[in-house]
């Protein structure tokens, strides 16, 4: 089987700072990966290249086997026009570390503006999958209250099923717990946990070792830009063979 | 203080001497100075109105004159200049605003250029020069397809119609602009996230969220559009003021006629005022502080 996503020597700079140094990756159908690492480690700058929220410097990224961000053709690589750019992110959904809800539009309105604005499903229909997701992410209730009406976890429940409409083939979570007050943190995982259950291609960017330890197949420490170590998560979190991997992972859980 | 004044009556109910506050009168304060304050606002506006109805002003005239034809026509005239010019400069201003923020620096410093030259040139020399646009192009048109002479275009109304657009066009585009940097870069990644394009993400994420802080600036600006149509009776376009002053240059009641146009001027910009009002809390759905005061 294909990997859903593949990365060859991945490369971004700003200015002088080399933010990632050449990362190589694949990630299967299924897969949930957690990138774990020391903050300025690379792994947003890496999640965020992945939908081309960033633009990659050098080498190349493939989603579901198409090359991302430009067209080949011959020996030449084609930058790709704002619209394709568009169309190609429609593979992957994003969860920001900071919810990004839109606040002029109620949590209903939230899951159903891409649907109906950029797949231009038939307003009923997207509504009534957009309850169904909002349900799904145990926020029924909610569906018409604003943003700043719904706490932090709310808020973010509501963003992972905004991202969910769009029936995209991997999802991308930057930190999705960072921003959140700590009693919020379980209810958001939950739904992650239930989301790689269901079979989700996740890759999500944490700094929960717990949620990882539980749910990832993979976890990849990264740090200056490269991927130091990778591995089952009993085996990156319980015995890195890289003394920086173990100081990390005892800074953290001290 | 207040936490000795608390320790005091602990203490004093420990003594078992406290009176039961709670069942004490509360006396508000009286506010002296205010009820002076206001005394002085009356007496000074009694007199502001004794002083204009005992000055030589007949406002028997004023009150004929409110709703002469000559009058309302022209009224009517400025309010369709106004509207219109503003609406001219709301496009013009939402378009260079967004030039402001593209990539290319032709497009860029055009959008620049256009903003120094007619925030930097006066209005009414704008519209002096629309008015006279035939001295530098005899004839506007497509050669050979169609072709008109200027001065037959260029009527008192189009030409302070792009004069006032245009103008105001520059100052818009600051306010657009302001109100389009005041919307967090997140939300343009969370529209590109579910696979909006640029234009999608302006018109139907960022652009909503701006008018909140590009509303409040636009109604002034409106309102000092109302008043500013008035330049527009120095090419002999016949809004309200030139009605005015045409009727005063035949009958000489100046100050008559001038309190004609300023009650009108005032009520234009009464319904303007409130029409905007309405408009910001539309614009403020889901935002903190003016949703919770629906």
């Amino acid at each position: 089987m294909n990997p859903i996503l593949k990365a060859i020597d991945v490369r971004k700079s700003y200015g002088s700072f080399e933010a990632l140094k050449g990362i190589d990756l694949e990630i299967n159908r299924g897969e949930v990966l957690c990138l774990i690492g020391p903050s300025g480690s690379g792994k947003s700058t890496f999640l965020r290249c992945i939908n081309q929220l960033e633009i990659i410097n050098g080498g190349a990224l493939w989603i579901n086997g198409e090359l991302v961000g430009y067209r080949r053709v011959g020996q030449k690589l084609y930058e790709l026009s704002e619209r394709e750019i568009a169309r190609q992110r429609l593979a992957t959904g994003m969860v920001f570390q900071r919810f990004n809800l839109f606040p002029h539009k109620t949590a209903l309105q939230n899951v159903i503006e891409g649907p109906a604005q950029v797949l231009k499903v038939e307003r009923r229909q997207a509504e009534a999958a957009g309850r169904e997701l909002l349900d799904r992410v145990g926020l029924a209730q909610k569906c018409d209250a604003y943003p700043i009406e719904l706490s932090g976890g709310q808020q973010q429940r509501v963003a992972i099923a905004r991202a969910l409409a769009m029936k995209p083939a991997l999802m991308l979570f930057d930190e999705p717990t960072s921003a959140l007050d700590p009693e919020l943190v379980g209810e958001v995982l939950a739904v992650m946990r239930d989301l790689a259950r269901s079979g989700m291609t996740m890759v999500v960017v944490t700094h929960e070792l717990g949620f990882a330890r539980e749910v990832a197949n993979r976890v990849l420490f990264m740090d200056h830009g490269l991927v130091v170590e990778s591995g089952p998560p009993e085996q990156i979190l319980g015995s890195p063979t890289h003394a920086r991997t173990r100081e990390f992972i005892s800074a953290v859980l001290s | 203080m207040l936490l000795e004044v608390g320790e005091q009556l602990v203490k004093a109910d420990q003594r078992g001497h406290a009176d039961d506050l709670s069942q004490f009168e509360h006396v508000r304060r009286k506010h002296i100075g205010r009820y002076f304050a206001a005394a002085v606002v009356l007496v000074m506006a009694l007199w502001i109105i004794r002083a204009f109805a005992h000055g030589q002003i007949e406002w028997s005239v004023s009150w004929q004159y409110l709703t002469a034809r000559t009058v309302l026509f022209g009224l009517g005239n400025t309010v369709l200049l106004a509207v219109l010019a503003m609406l001219l400069g709301i496009v013009l201003g939402v378009i260079v605003a967004i030039m402001r923020f593209s990539a290319s620096p032709i497009i860029n410093w055009a959008a620049l250029a256009y903003v120094w030259l007619f925030r930097g040139v006066p209005s009414l020399l704008q519209l002096l020069l629309w008015f006279n646009l035939a001295l530098v192009f005899p004839t506007i048109g497509i050669p050979g397809l169609f072709e008109w002479r200027t001065v037959d275009l260029m009527t008192p109304f189009f030409a302070a119609l792009l004069g006032l657009g245009i103008n105001q066009g520059a100052y818009t585009s600051e306010v657009v602009r302001a109100g389009l940097l005041s919307v967090e870069d997140g939300q343009y990644e969370a529209a590109s996230a579910i696979g909006m394009h640029r234009l999608q993400a302006l018109r139907r994420i960022i652009l909503p969220q701006a008018m909140r802080v590009i509303l409040p600036p636009i109604g002034n600006e409106f309102i000092g559009m109302v008043k500013w149509t008035s330049l527009a009776s120095v090419i002999q376009f016949s809004e309200v003021m030139y009605a005015s002053e045409s009727i005063y240059y035949v009958n000489n009641r100046v100050i008559e006629l001038l309190f004609v146009a300023a009650f009108w001027y005032l009520i234009v910009v009464t319904v303007l005022s409130f029409l905007q009002g309405r408009l910001e809390r539309y614009f403020a759905r889901g935002a903190g502080r003016a949703s919770q005061s629906r």
